[in-house]
């Protein structure tokens, strides 16, 4: 076995910088403007419940179920992101939509584990019917671990409304 | 002696004669006051520290407690009163409880004799500056009885450092200050800045008199680029590792009183005290307030330093101490004595920066001219180093 053996070339000082002073002068003069700087309003952090994050478009918070223009539930309790969902966060009971609703099936139970999501995403991608989307919100917390798992009336709170020009239901 | 005559100025200065019962209540009055003053400060201080660390790295500092974050104090002592008290079980327990107590207390009492107005001080001591040296002294067994105490590895090196480090540059620091004291010929503080007053500061007359002594108040106060007995990078916490809730309050306040004290006494011996411009003579509350200024400003600049410089190696630290100030402080008296004998003092304070500089120019312009630049770094393109 052959031992190879790296030569480091080690840098002299040079006598100013020996002197110590000079570089702690310069050194001080880098801080001090700093401090004028932060304390004039240039600063890298954000005063964060004031101050928010713009969040981008494709950003993948928490997942949501949406309805669409006419305020019906888009999602038809297909199952198929409950199958997808990798660290199954995800459980739905399907049932039947009340109200003469052209939409024939609809979750009757539709929980989402935020204790266990991993914000993949496959949940949306997933979806035949886009009911079910990546959310812009990141500030998930609660007192209890029951408050985590989003129930359905929670996830189309969240979802709100998203316009869908094709309107599928409407033609039915 | 009336009450009002009591009350007036010139008591603040020293006991009369034959103190009296009031003389007694006043005095112990005026004690009170000033020493909280001290305590409540060295916590404003530590607000403060962290305010100008976090603007010096672009950050906010805490600013949430109360207007701009000046309650934090009050916060942070509550979190100390209501921490537990854990007396680990391999301590030696008297020294262990004792060792925040002996670092806090001649902290204190150093101040009792620095004069923060004109002519008032807590204690008219004629040999000040004698005793600041003598109790500040005492700190050091704080440090390393709480090193020793604490029975762990990183306690004991960083008080067994600290007291190397102390007892080096508190050399340093005494042989700094006979510059000043020659050329007053008094060791009175109050003194001291009537020189000042009518002469001009002594940064002027002492430049590197001056340099050296904040550099030795620096190491003496373990502040950075000198805090090797609680580098926090190689021991953890140093002499206070094992300590928590108040115990730990008290060292962490110490430092800060430490702090407030050598940049008091800084400006007293180099700033001019409470005199400026003769704007003392509107008053004796003008004259605190100007030392209050300038005691702030040098503490900033302890700040300054701190969030500007790393840490020195031990061997670094010693070389420093002596193999360069021991001896510039040495020549700084030699020189100030000749100044004082043949009456060009002003002069001869200047000859060893002066040719400090000088010396230091030179060599740094014969290594420019000589340095073929540096091999390991000439090899990549200008542009793309950094």
């Amino acid at each position: 076995m052959t031992v190879t053996v790296k030569q480091i070339v080690r840098v002299k000082s040079t006598h100013k910088e020996r002197l110590y002073f000079p570089s702690i002068l310069s050194g001080m003069a880098i801080t001090i403007r700093h401090f004028f700087q932060a304390l004039g309003g240039r600063r890298v952090t954000m005063e964060y419940p004031e101050e928010r994050w713009e969040v981008k478009d494709n950003y993948r918070g928490a997942p949501v179920l949406v309805k669409d223009d006419e305020g019906r539930p888009k999602c038809v309790a297909c199952s198929l992101c409950e199958y997808v969902c990798p660290p199954k966060a995800i459980y739905i009971v399907p049932g039947e939509l009340e109200g003469g609703n052209t939409v024939e099936r609809g979750p009757e139970v539709f929980n989402i584990n935020m204790l266990r999501c991993i914000f993949c995403g496959l949940c949306e991608e997933a979806c035949p019917e886009e009911a079910i989307f990546m959310s812009k919100e990141f500030e998930l917390w609660g007192e209890k671990r029951s408050e985590l798992v989003h129930d359905k009336e929670t996830l189309y709170a969240l979802g709100g409304v998203r316009p869908d020009p094709i309107k599928k239901w409407s033609h039915k | 002696m009336s009450p009002l005559t009591t009350l007036s100025v010139p008591v603040l200065a020293g006991m009369p004669a034959s103190p009296g019962f009031l003389d007694v209540v006043l005095k112990i009055v005026q004690v009170l006051v000033v020493e909280h003053a001290i305590v409540i400060l060295g916590a404003l201080l530590v607000w403060g520290e962290r305010r100008v660390a976090a603007l010096i790295q672009d950050r906010v500092g805490p600013n949430r407690v109360g207007p701009a974050g000046l309650l934090q104090p009050i916060a942070d002592l509550l979190k100390f009163i209501f921490k537990e008290d854990v007396i680990p079980g391999h301590v030696n327990k008297v020294m262990y409880v004792l060792a925040p107590g002996i670092i806090l207390v001649p902290a204190l009492t150093t101040f009792a004799v620095i004069p923060f107005g004109p002519g008032i001080s807590l204690a008219d001591v004629n040999v000040g500056i004698l005793f600041i040296l003598a109790i500040a002294s005492l700190g050091v067994y704080g440090i390393t009885l709480g090193g020793w105490a604490s029975n762990s590895k990183y306690a004991l090196l960083g008080g067994v450092r600290s007291s190397a480090q102390m007892i080096s540059y508190e050399v340093v620091l005494g042989i700094s200050a006979v510059g000043v004291l020659l050329t007053v010929g008094s060791l009175h503080l109050n003194e001291i800045v009537q020189w000042q007053a009518s002469h001009g500061w002594f940064l002027w007359h002492q430049p590197l008199a001056f340099l050296l002594f904040l550099t030795a108040s620096y190491a003496e106060t373990n502040r950075l680029p000198f805090d090797l007995p609680e580098a926090e990078t190689e021991l953890v916490a140093g002499y206070h590792t094992e300590y928590s809730s108040m115990k730990f309050a008290l060292f962490f306040l110490a430092e800060y009183i430490n702090m407030i004290v050598s940049s008091s006494l800084v400006t007293t011996m180099f700033l001019g005290g409470w005199s400026l411009f003769g704007l003392e003579r509107l008053g004796w509350v003008v004259g605190i307030l100007i030392f209050v200024a300038k005691t702030l400003v040098l503490l900033f600049v302890y700040l300054w330093i701190r969030w500007t410089l790393p840490r020195f190696r031990y061997d670094q630290l010693m070389n420093i101490c002596w193999k360069w100030f021991f001896p510039l402080a040495l020549g700084n008296v030699l020189l100030t004595a000749a100044g004082e004998a043949f009456r060009v003092p002003f002069l001869t304070a200047w000859v060893l920066p002066v040719l400090l500089l000088a010396t230091g120019w030179l060599a740094a312009r014969i290594s420019w001219q000589r340095d073929p630049g540096t091999p390991a770094l000439a090899t990549v393109p200008a542009g793309e180093a950094r």
